[in-house]
């Protein structure tokens, strides 16, 4: 027996829900230049919303690109190199929303600095900077035991999945998503099931289809430990 | 009757309901109070009519006011509702004179109701001027604006602006018609009711009986904008883009729409359609009574392409209307159009009656697509503009008012 075989999470995972509500900042650019001047002082949850609010908004078919900056220098400035450069830029991968701020007016930078023209967009294509906040609340669902996860995770909200699964990333010091956060309280026993929680890329997919990949992953690894 | 949540789960799912009544329970008893200009006719109202019961069931105390104004008043809002939408004229100081003094005697009139409301929602500019009578009001007032101001005639704009910068929060529905001003402003989209006789299942005998009923023929495609007979809608440049498709196929075109208790200038559009119209017996231009709503679920279902060809739209539920029963929309690429026709996906955004003419020659040439088409925009609907994603919303937004409007807000 390991020495951490029997260890448990302090508290069972408890299932919160939340709803978000999006507020204009006032901040618009229309051309490059500008959007490099507001991103130097616009709120860092309004950053962060223009990652991840996408998941949240009316959209039908997958986004070309995956934040709204790389969708702006595409679609409105017409720059497609622009638009390349910002879409590759990963938000997990910055602990620091300071840092992803000054990586993006980086890349802005450079790219102006190419340019003979400041690209604009059209008055009505404007980028408009917007922000969010979030009301959360308690489901009263406590898990103990995650294979109890197996039945529940299909019936959660798309709230609920965008909290546990995208919101926590800002929450957890680990930078990762409650799921894997709790799991890790059981020591190393479900180490291969964080693993696989950990390469679902959060981006490319809705909140619905994420839900549906993470009931998947849970249910293939309990199904595969009773065998 | 007014739907119950009930009703409203078996279309959007328990766990929508579900998340609704666990946002409520913090506005328990809470006393909020909507006031709008008119109870029938337009969005607002109607999404009023369904917005009240529901917040009530939820354990709200709501009410619901319009304002009481005379021909000068509602003249000088209208006035206002073109500039705000760009089309500039100013109002004289005699109009400004009918608006502030009906706000004045609304504001009387509401004064104990007002008074003791926590939550206050004034709906677009008519009412607007009342809260300059409520300098020490203890509830939340929230402005909600449902026109698109995104390049309004700056001098109406600049005196509306007094009134609405000493309210706590506004909401508009697109970041694009936001406004500098020093307090919160909330973005929520509109939304329409599944449930209500606009959009409810119908069988194909009420079909069939407004074909005949229309003097439809089945067998040529049908191309419907249905709208308040109002210059944003473009009904004209809907005639032209009628006329420009007809050229190729043999379409018929139905104009319908109601007038609505705070549009004075209604007539003289309807006038100018009939006159375009010359006679055209493909054309049907029908003025519908207020609560001719099955009639114009009727006529949204039979139709082949619904239009929104509007050039100015706060939001056009006449779009949301349409996907939700799988049709393609033809839309303006304006204002909160834009936001429901995905371009190429639940429909195509035009900006002139010519693009309008080649699309709906398209959808009428590829069946297939239209139906594929038709099957998105009702996904859409569903998923981001029923009824009860605009009540969370709301929700939402009183919960976080209540709350000091804090970045994150644990119930």
């Amino acid at each position: 027996m390991t020495a951490d075989e029997g260890a448990k999470p302090d508290t069972p995972l408890s299932i919160k829900d939340c709803a978000l509500i999006t507020l204009a900042t006032g901040r618009r650019a229309m051309n490059l230049r500008e959007l490099g001047v507001a991103l130097g002082d616009a709120p860092l949850n309004s950053i962060y919303y223009h990652f991840w609010g996408g998941l949240l908004r009316p959209s039908f078919a997958d986004p070309e690109y995956q934040n709204d900056f790389a969708g702006w220098a595409r679609q409105s400035l017409h720059d497609d190199r622009l638009a390349e450069r910002l879409a590759i830029v990963d938000p997990t991968a910055y602990t620091d929303l300071e840092d992803l701020r000054r990586d993006l007016i980086e890349i802005i930078e450079e790219r102006l600095e190419e340019s003979e023209l400041v690209p604009w967009a059209k008055r009505e294509q404007q980028f408009t900077f917007v922000e969010s906040q979030i009301v959360v609340f308690d489901t009263e669902i406590r898990i103990d035991d995650p294979a109890a996860l197996v039945d529940l995770l299909p019936t959660l909200s798309p709230g609920s999945i965008f909290y546990h699964f995208i919101d926590a990333r800002r929450r957890n010091p680990e930078w990762i998503d409650d799921f894997r956060r709790w799991l890790k309280g059981f020591g190393e026993r479900y180490d291969k099931l964080t693993q696989r929680i950990g390469s679902l890329d959060p981006h490319f997919g809705s909140l619905t289809e994420m839900r549906e990949d993470l009931s998947r992953i849970f249910r293939g690894y309990f199904e595969w430990e009773r065998l | 009757m007014n739907a119950t949540l009930d009703e409203y789960a078996r279309v959007v799912g328990q766990g929508v309901i579900r998340q609704l009544r666990q946002l409520a329970k913090p506005l328990q008893g809470a006393t909020v109070v909507h006031v709008n200009s008119t109870r029938e006719g337009g969005g607002v109202a109607e999404i009023l009519n369904r917005m009240v019961p529901l917040q009530q069931e939820l354990g709200l105390n709501v009410a619901w006011e319009t304002v009481v104004g005379d021909a000068p008043f509602f003249a000088c809002t209208k006035t206002f509702h073109n500039a705000l939408q760009g089309v500039g004229s100013a109002a004289p100081d005699s109009m400004l004179d009918a608006y502030e003094q009906t706000n004045q005697a609304n504001a009387e009139r509401l004064r104990g109701l007002l008074d003791a409301a926590d939550v206050v929602f004034i709906h677009d500019p008519q009412p607007a001027a009342m809260i300059a009578h409520f300098a020490g009001r203890k509830g939340k007032w929230i402005w909600r604006c449902h026109i698109d101001v995104s390049h309004p005639f700056r001098p109406v704009w600049k005196y509306l602006r007094n009134f609405v910068q000493k309210y706590d929060a506004s909401v508009w529905h697109l970041a694009a018609f936001a406004q500098p001003i020093r307090h919160p402003q909330y973005l929520i989209p509109p939304s329409i009711d599944p449930l209500a006789d606009k959009n409810v299942a119908l069988d194909s005998a009420e079909l069939d009986r407004t074909l005949e009923e229309r003097r439809l023929d089945r067998a040529r495609p049908i191309v419907v904008q249905v709208s308040r007979f109002d210059r944003f809608k473009d009904p004209l440049g809907v005639i032209r883009a009628y006329r420009m498709a007809k050229k190729y196929v043999p379409l018929q075109l139905v104009l319908a729409g109601g007038g609505a208790a705070d549009d004075p200038e209604g007539a003289r559009v309807l006038e100018d359609v009939q006159t375009a119209a010359n006679g055209d017996p493909d054309i049907h231009v029908l003025l519908l009574p207020s609560d001719a709503h099955r009639t114009i679920n009727a006529l949204q279902r039979i139709a082949d392409i619904v239009l929104q060809k509007s050039t100015r739209e706060g939001f056009g539920l006449t779009v949301s209307e349409a996907m939700w029963k799988e049709r393609p929309v033809i839309g303006g690429d304006v204002g909160g159009i834009r936001l429901q026709v995905v371009d190429y996906q639940t429909g195509f955004l035009v900006s002139t009656p010519e693009g309008a003419a080649q699309r709906i020659r398209y959808l009428i040439r590829h069946r297939e697509k239209s139906r594929e088409m038709g099957k998105k925009a009702h996904r859409l609907v569903l998923e981001n503009f029923l009824l009860t994603r605009q009540l969370r919303d709301y929700l939402t937004l009183m919960v976080a008012i209540r709350n000091g409007a804090r970045e994150r807000i644990e119930l």
